[in-house]
């Protein structure tokens, strides 16, 4: 029986500039840095949950071949890369103003929908985030005359 | 050599972040130009090799489903859907609407109630998947 996730992958351009922003800008905690010597295994995770670690994976030789690796640093910089995550806040417009500040490009602003507050951006190098700041009560898809009364 | 391209992708990328943050205003390519670092004269043949598209057709079609989702889901009047969305003139939003999506506003949207379908999705998911294609 298979638990929960552990581990997720993103790929990313440079591992230094991924720590400046995963790190340096989102409060993220480096979790695992270990030169393998045929790569190195960059892993960060939120303080409060060090039980999920993101690992920022540069695409490369031996693993990928240097065309493959070009086509997916082209895919991650094009948006097109597929992958990305989403994050959790308690404070959805709170964090955009400070993350805006400091220089984070987003993609939409802080926006209210059924599931709570949410916003996107992109980390610099075209991957996808978005992060979410829950209702207070529980979570209801609204029906069509209820968004239609709201409007 | 693939460094130039991940460079102008991720240009362009930013270009096309800009224009979904700001889909209802006008088309200024000399802005998103100046974004994406390039000449105003080069801007749409580089967006169009990035994404397959032009910035106007990728426009257009960001501010139709746009339109989708407020049809769906408020009561505003399709005129005034119409300019919520950036279209200048009825007429346009009219002919452009049901060219992309084969019947007009005011169909689409009674379609859509008749048949009673529930579409509660994030927003990033509708602005990725909901843009008609094709």
């Amino acid at each position: 029986m298979l638990k929960r996730i552990t581990h997720t992958f993103i790929h990313v351009l440079d591992q230094d500039e991924a720590l400046d922003f995963y790190v340096g800008k989102l409060g993220m905690v480096v979790h695992t840095d270990a030169d393998l010597g045929v790569m190195r295994f960059l892993t960060v995770n939120f303080p409060d949950q060090p039980d999920v670690e993101l690992v920022l994976m540069l695409p490369g030789p031996p693993a990928y071949d240097d065309a493959t690796a070009a086509e997916i640093r082209e895919l991650v910089t094009k948006g097109a890369a597929g992958g990305g995550v989403i994050f959790e806040t308690d404070d959805c417009r709170g964090t955009y103003e400070s993350l805006s500040a400091a220089g984070v490009e987003f993609t939409q602003e802080p926006t209210e929908r059924f599931y709570g507050t949410d916003c996107g951006l992109r980390d610099p190098f075209g991957n996808a985030i978005r992060f979410t700041q829950p209702p207070d009560g529980a979570i209801v898809a609204p029906l069509a005359e209820d968004l239609r009364a709201q409007s | 050599m693939s460094g130039a391209i991940e460079d102008r992708n991720r240009r362009m990328l930013r270009a096309r972040d800009a224009m979904d943050r700001a889909f209802a205003q006008p088309l200024e390519v000399r802005a998103l130009a100046r974004i994406a670092h390039v000449s105003p004269a080069h801007f749409s043949r580089q967006f169009r090799a990035t994404f397959g598209e032009t910035p106007h057709r990728y426009l257009q079609r960001r501010r139709v489903e746009r339109a989708m989702e407020l049809l769906r889901e408020t009561d505003r009047s399709v005129t005034e859907v119409c300019f919520d969305v950036g279209f200048g003139s009825l007429g346009t939003f009219s002919r452009t609407f049901r060219a992309i999506v084969g019947e007009p506003p005011s169909a689409y949207r009674t379609r859509f109630t008749a048949e009673g379908a529930a579409l509660r999705v994030p927003a990033c998911w509708a602005m990725a998947w909901l843009r008609p294609a094709g």
